[in-house]
């Protein structure tokens, strides 16, 4: 099977978001979509799956030309989706989710799941995808979820497989096991289109790669090709990714946890007595599997977690038990892990965002009242100097892209004066030229001599910025290694394993 | 089903702490216009329906279809002409006075109900919904009464304690609703519910005991408040209309300061729109519970001594009416923004004033108001609605105007996907017709420029 875009133009208006796009997908091949967020990779597959009619251009099916009218039509000729956020009805079994709109029914109207469930174990035992038919979806780790995806195309005989950003949502484990699920698809003939924007993955299970940029063919590359070369392409110009950052440049360990625990609303041990420090102008990086305790610690660091104990010492000034407000004005900078979620209020304007936990004091405002225009001068200076596009402070912040929202945390977090910053996700879901902008700012609060934690599932962000890395097990940190840890290694430790040749730094001083 | 999807886009964009009932209470001012354009519509099918004239007519309609039409449009010009001399102008009363006395009663009936509703619209703002404006309507009159007339202070000053003392009596039966919410996670719709319950019948039973009855009777009304507790009359005596009005119109003025320019307003829409995000910025979630539903009571009890010491002079078992109730949509409409409340504070005041007159001059009866004001709530708790009828862009386009950046478009587009592919097992027509309406939600941002500079100015 051979499915071909020619010239495919999508418009909004007077806005394309895919302009004269060619792609040849063949059977047997694992085609990459590269792109940066909001390069138009999501418009030009919703074209291809029939969500959206194409303004110009037509698509081609072993040289037949179609138009598909609907995701239905679309599966009926054989295309199948993964999107990011998983269509699955979480109470439902895998096997009741997987029949969902194809359900096969016995006399009077009663449901045959039967027929399914085999369909599901052959398909599991053919890729080794070891999922229960009869498991309900919620009670599924994320990437076996996006495997019953998987399997719902499959058993909808998909040809052509689309793959969304598939690995945003996955461990790095589970990530090799979809790269590995993947390589099977390919070899048995189905067409894969990996639409990605993380380079090492990309180069990982490639064939071919189109790298789109504001909407158009802006290259094709080869999968040898280099990282460095990919990420200009996507990004329109060079992208340092591994900058070698100055040495750090150590003052006093001013931060200091000690056995640290929290337990949880129904009583389970989520952070278990964990201890280290953090020096002035150091970067302290935990490393570790989502949901593992890191969410937690850092929570419990700043006063938002109700069943904490141990010490945490800021300059010999004990925090916990304080108010999270009062850790807050104690200097400490928090990014939370979720910006749509703890870090934002969608509705609020930017201006507004922007002054979000500094709103009663000088400048914004005093105990009692806002000064309106102090706080609008003061975000027009943090988004000018933070490079967040918007057409202006009033706007509401969730109209603003990923990136720039995360800016908005970043420029309202790195005030001056800190004496910690701590970021859980710095850079999660952001585009390539944002990262590097964000990780300039955290290394360049790192240099101003504060200390600095980062919490953190990818690695390749770690190994960035890290002086140290702290990998945390099941709510202990197995160990802390220098920045310079080899992958392999902090990859044993994060699955729990601590290796033979334990580092003699001592995680638990 | 198609504007469901096409909406999902400004939704999914936005973060989970918005929810439908947000939307709800801060709805789009166009939409809110349409709806009372809409509901007078649907009234004056009913009233023709209903006239009997019109029926007599339309026995012969094939014939002289002329007469049924020309009843049709007497029944509702007359009714609604009624409406209008009984709440603004009474352009057919002899002398000036008289014509202007239906706007007088009309701001009169209103002042309660814009400072009630003031206070069920702060609460909405913080993320509540504070059924309870009756009761602590309740408690505010109870207090008012029992201060006006238990004390002898001289005026103004008597005036302004009976006033605190409202406001005292109301804060405590809101805050009371906010502590059990802070402290044990009771919700507040269920019980403001029970204390609703609670008030009216303490205050059926106080009036039945010599703390709030007056001297000499059985029946269960209090004694007159002195003049001292009463608030003066703007146009003398001739005309209902007092002091009370400004008063709401001053605490208009403090809800607006409130809510947009205090850092309290600021923690209350802050925790309303996402309690999360307010928590991890190192507000107090509880005590900004706290403090909404004292505020929200405090406003309620005020409402209460406002209608007492304004028009009433006396309690009675039935002095609340249905203002707290009422107020509930008077805060919708007026999208629980002070000055918009003023406004629908106003209407419904007209609306109730006119309904008087409507009634008793050409026999349509006041339940029609009641009509009216539910047909407004009912399209604006449903906005796709009205949006469908007058065939409104979806509300996508507009949210999203700032987005014109080409790095949120798609995303916002793939949002729609997202919801679309949902069912991507309906019907294919179907699932096209959401595509189209996400598209044109999508294409709604094309007005600014993609390429745009940072920080331009607004």
């Amino acid at each position: 099977m051979k499915l071909e875009l020619r010239g495919i133009t999508k418009r909004f208006g007077s806005f394309a978001a895919n302009e004269d796009v060619h792609l040849t997908v063949e059977s047997g091949r694992v085609h990459t979509l590269l792109g940066e967020n909001g390069a138009g990779k999501s418009t030009l597959m919703n074209v291809l799956f029939g969500l959206y009619e194409p303004t110009e251009g037509e698509i081609l099916l072993d040289g037949r030309s179609v138009r598909f009218s609907g995701p239905g039509e679309a599966m009926r000729a054989g295309i199948g989706m993964v999107h990011q956020h998983f269509m699955l009805v979480p109470v439902f079994t895998v096997a009741e989710n997987v029949a969902l709109g194809d359900e096969h029914t016995r006399a009077a109207g009663i449901l045959d799941l039967e027929a399914t469930r085999r369909r599901i174990r052959e398909i599991s035992d053919q890729y080794g995808f070891h999922v229960d038919p009869d498991a309900v979806v919620e009670d599924l780790p994320v990437g076996v979820q996006q495997r019953v995806e998987i399997i719902k195309a499959l058993v909808r005989d998909a040809r052509i497989l689309i793959l969304d950003e598939p690995t945003a949502v996955l461990t790095p484990q589970e990530t090799d096991e979809l790269l590995e699920i993947i390589r099977q698809l390919r070899a048995d003939g189905t067409a894969v289109v990996f639409i990605s924007h993380k380079l090492r993955e990309v180069k990982a299970i490639s064939d071919d790669i189109t790298v789109l940029r504001r909407g158009r063919v802006v290259g094709t590359a080869d999968p040898t090709a280099d990282a460095a070369e990919l990420a200009a392409l996507m990004v329109g110009r060079d992208v340092v990714l591994h900058r070698a950052k100055a040495e750090p440049r150590l003052g006093e360990e001013t931060f200091r946890v000690e056995h640290l625990t929290v337990v949880g609303p129904t009583g389970q041990v989520l952070v278990n007595d964990v201890s280290f420090g953090i020096r002035q102008g150091e970067v302290l990086a935990v490393a570790g599997v989502q949901g593992n305790g890191q969410t937690e610690l850092t929570e419990a660091i700043m006063g938002l977690q109700p069943k904490a104990t141990g010490s945490v010492r800021l300059d010999g000034e004990e925090l916990l038990g304080r108010s999270t407000r009062r850790i807050i004005r104690t200097g400490v900078g928090y990014v939370p892990e979720d910006r749509s979620t703890d870090g934002l209020v969608g509705s609020f304007s930017v201006a507004e965002n922007m002054v979000l936990n500094r709103f009663d004091t000088a400048p914004a405002g005093t105990a009692v009242q806002l000064r309106p225009r102090a706080i609008r001068e003061l975000a027009e200076r943090r988004v000018a100097e933070f490079d967040v596009r918007t057409q202006g402070v009033d706007l509401p912040v969730s109209s603003l892209s990923g990136g720039n929202q995360q800016k908005v945390v970043m420029a309202r977090e790195l005030v001056d004066g800190l004496r910690l910053f701590i970021a859980s996700q710095p850079t999660r879901g952001v585009d390539v030229g944002s990262i590097e902008f964000l990780h300039d700012r955290i290394i360049a609060e790192r240099d101003a001599g504060t200390p600095v934690l980062i919490v953190s599932t990818e690695l390749d962000e770690v190994m960035e910025l890290a002086d140290r890395i702290a990998v945390m097990y099941h709510g202990r940190i197995v160990d802390i290694v220098p920045g310079d840890a080899s992958r392999d290694r902090l990859g044993l430790l994060m699955a729990g394993q601590t290796a033979g040749d334990t580092d003699q730094e001592g995680p638990r001083a | 089903m198609s504007t469901a999807v096409a909406e999902r886009p400004a939704g999914t964009s936005t973060p989970r702490g918005e929810s439908a009932f947000r939307r709800i209470v801060s709805g789009n001012g166009m939409v809110t216009l349409l709806a009372v354009l809409l509901s007078l519509i649907i009234s004056a099918v009913l009233i023709v329906l209903t006239d009997e004239d019109v029926q007599e007519s339309a026995g012969y309609l094939l014939a002289r279809p002329a007469d049924a039409l020309g009843a049709a449009w007497e029944a509702v010009s007359g009714a609604y002409a009624a409406l209008f001399r009984g709440s603004i102008l009474n352009y057919r009363a002899d002398t000036a006075a008289d014509m202007v006395r239906p706007l007088t009663e009309t701001l009169t009936v209103a002042t309660p109900l814009i400072i009630v509703s003031l206070g069920v619209a702060i609460a909405f703002r913080a993320g509540l919904f504070n059924i309870g404006a009756q009761g602590q309507f309740i408690f505010g009159a109870m207090f008012a009464t029992w201060f006006g007339v238990h004390l002898d202070l001289p005026l103004g000053v008597h005036l302004l304690l009976v006033m605190t003392m409202a406001v005292l009596g109301g804060v405590l039966w809101g805050g009371v609703v906010g502590m059990l919410k802070a402290w044990t996670g009771a919700h507040e719709v269920i019980l403001t519910i029970m204390l609703n319950y609670v008030a009216v019948n303490l205050l059926a039973y106080l009036l039945n005991t010599p703390v709030l009855r007056r001297a000499g009777t059985t029946n269960p009304v209090s004694e007159f408040l002195p003049a001292t507790a009463m608030f003066p009359k703007l146009l003398g005596d001739g005309f209902r209309l007092h002091a009370g009005f400004l008063v709401a119109l001053l605490a208009t003025a403090f809800a607006w300061w409130l809510m947009s320019r205090s850092t309290l307003g600021f923690r209350l829409r802050a925790v309303g729109a996402n309690p999360d995000a307010a928590r991890t910025a190192g507000m107090s979630v509880k005590g900004t519970y706290v403090a909404a539903m004292a505020l929200s009571g405090g406003l309620a009890g005020l409402a209460g001594m406002a209608h007492v010491s304004g028009t009433e002079g006396s309690l009675n078992t039935s002095v609340a009416g249905s203002f707290g109730f009422d107020a509930i949509t008077v805060a919708l409409l007026g999208r629980s923004h002070p000055v918009g409340v003023l406004f629908a504070g106003l209407l419904f005041g007209a609306l109730r004033a006119g309904g008087v007159t409507m009634q008793t001059e050409t026999g349509v009866p006041i339940d029609i108001v009641l009509v009216v004001q539910s047909m407004i709530v009912l399209f604006i708790a449903a906005p796709p609605l009205v949006r469908a009828i007058f065939r409104l862009p979806a509300p996508g386009g507009a949210r999203a105007r700032g987005t014109a950046d080409p790095v949120t478009q798609p995303a916002v587009a793939g949002a729609a996907v997202t919801g679309a592919a949902g069912q991507a097992v309906a019907p294919s027509a179907q699932t096209q017709d959401a595509a189209v309406s996400a598209t044109a939600a999508a294409a709604g941002e094309q007005d600014g420029d993609p390429h745009r500079e940072k920080g331009q100015a607004l």
